[in-house]
């Protein structure tokens, strides 16, 4: 139970301290002069953001959107198709829970189980090596999604010595390169960035630091807890205002410039960055985990004879549905932009991406609720 | 799934650790942690994997962070209360 002391050690939600923070954010903006637009990458960052009503104590001129944040949300459909062809040849497939609901082209991992298929949910990828382990007749294939922190948990469990009848179908992603493409984009220019805390627990902060030249614009680290999350977005205003691009580090109790060295050493040991089609966003370079050469044997698209790449017609399913996954993930639209946001599109019956995950975007919104609509509530 | 969950480290079998989460014991693999864990220390879980030691100090505010994450909310519905659960489920159950 909370301890009886316990509001005093949450110092990281104290109202004041908020308060404050969006006082000195407005009086930086103000300095700035213009408009500003943030966003962050991360489906943790959206869900304090929608929880705690921060969009309600920023300045007006100042637009936080999310980007690419959400692994289940950026796996593509023909990758969900891949492992609804393994689990149809009767291979025992292991994911992560959000997995299960995500479409592919037309069905989900969830149809396949109601049909039959042999789907676990786990937690970890030790529970599918375990499965592995009990079961040595049958194919147990981990279908791992997750950005490069959740990879590397995979990487170990790789580097171990999993049993022969142990396989990876890896639609792991790189964070780093998504952002590259929502910075190339011509549609919006991003002034700043909010990167996520845990990722960079793993890579350092000193990764974005190329980036945040090459862009021009300035990234902060950034925390879960709501204060974390104004401090960061005072510090990227003040790197905007100076006009300095650097990287700041606004969560200096668990990230460090290098990062975790072993856990880097373990995610580039078995997985190599190449270009692949995320949902929504299309093409990004280097921006999926493949099997290295060495790992080869544990690769479920080379055991199993899988397409390394799957095709299919080229934005069909969105036009069909008029879903507007895709623009809200790039950052161009919001949830409540949506025809389908809240009407047809629900938790219990998504047609979305964003709204099968945890940390997407419009599962997000329709539990915590947007920015309130001021004309609404008189 | 970035909530990565602190808990106290209270037994060490090779590269598997015993941790406490809030009450519960779980097992987590130490294979990727940034240094060397002892028993006693507190560590971040991320997906059943410990990804950070934390200095104590530090452990404290965050627990009590996720306590009241955990404990305060009475909405069924809260997601980063769910995902703290999923966290802590990361780790197997130790027999």
């Amino acid at each position: 139970m909370p301890a009886p002391d316990q509001s005093r050690e949450l110092k990281f939600r104290d109202p004041a301290r908020a308060r404050a923070l969006a006082e000195a954010l407005r009086r930086t903006l103000d300095a700035v002069g213009r408009e500003l637009t943030v966003m962050h990458v991360c489906g943790s960052h959206e869900q304090a953001i929608a929880r705690f009503g921060l969009r309600t104590l920023i300045p007006q001129g100042l637009r936080l959107l999310m980007g690419p944040g959400c692994p289940v949300c950026v796996t593509d459909a023909p990758e969900v198709d891949l492992a609804l062809s393994l689990a149809r040849e009767g291979v025992h497939l292991c994911t992560y829970g959000d997995m299960l609901r995500l479409p592919g082209t037309s069905r989900s991992l969830s149809d396949a189980k109601a049909e039959g298929a042999r789907v676990e949910v786990v937690y970890s990828v030790s529970q599918a090596l375990e499965l592995a382990e009990r079961r040595p007749d049958e194919d147990v294939c981990f279908f791992a999604s997750g950005f490069e922190t959740t990879a590397v948990a995979t990487a170990a469990a790789a580097l171990g010595t999993p049993p022969k009848n142990f396989s990876v179908l890896s639609v792991h992603k790189y964070v780093p390169a998504a952002m590259e493409v929502v910075a190339a984009a011509r549609e919006r220019r991003i002034d700043g960035y909010l990167a996520a805390g845990h990722a960079a627990i793993i890579t350092g902060f000193a990764l974005f630091e190329p980036f945040a030249k090459r862009t021009k614009s300035p990234v902060a680290v950034a925390g879960f807890e709501p204060l974390d999350i104004l401090a960061a977005l005072l510090k990227v205003t003040e790197l905007v205002r100076d006009q300095r691009p650097e990287v700041a580090n606004v969560y200096p109790r668990c990230v460090t410039r290098e990062g975790n060295g072993p856990a880097q050493r373990a995610l580039w040991q078995v997985f190599l960055a190449r270009g692949g089609r995320w949902r929504g966003l299309g093409e990004v370079p280097g921006g999926n985990l493949e099997l290295t050469p060495a790992f080869a044997h544990l690769d479920a698209r080379r055991r199993f004879g899988l397409p390394t790449s799957a095709g299919r017609e080229e934005g069909r399913e969105a036009e069909a549905t008029g879903c507007l996954c895709g623009p809200i993930m790039l950052g161009l639209a919001s949830p409540s932009d949506c025809p389908l946001f809240g009407k047809t599109c629900l938790p219990e019956s998504p047609v979305g991406a964003c709204m099968v995950s945890s940390e997407g975007q419009c599962r997000i919104w329709h539990t915590y609720g947007g920015p309130p609509d001021l004309r609404e509530v008189g | 799934m970035c909530l990565g969950v602190p808990g106290k480290v209270v037994a060490i079998d090779g590269l598997s650790a015993t941790v406490d989460f809030f009450g519960v014991k779980r097992e987590l693999r130490l294979d990727i942690v940034d240094e060397p864990v002892l028993v006693g220390d507190y560590v971040l879980n991320h997906v059943g994997f410990a990804i950070r030691r934390i200095p104590p100090g530090e452990a404290e505010e965050t627990l009590a962070l996720f306590d009241e994450l955990l404990h305060g909310t009475r909405s069924p519905d809260d997601l980063m209360a769910a995902d703290v659960r999923g966290e802590i489920a990361a780790g197997r159950e130790k027999d």
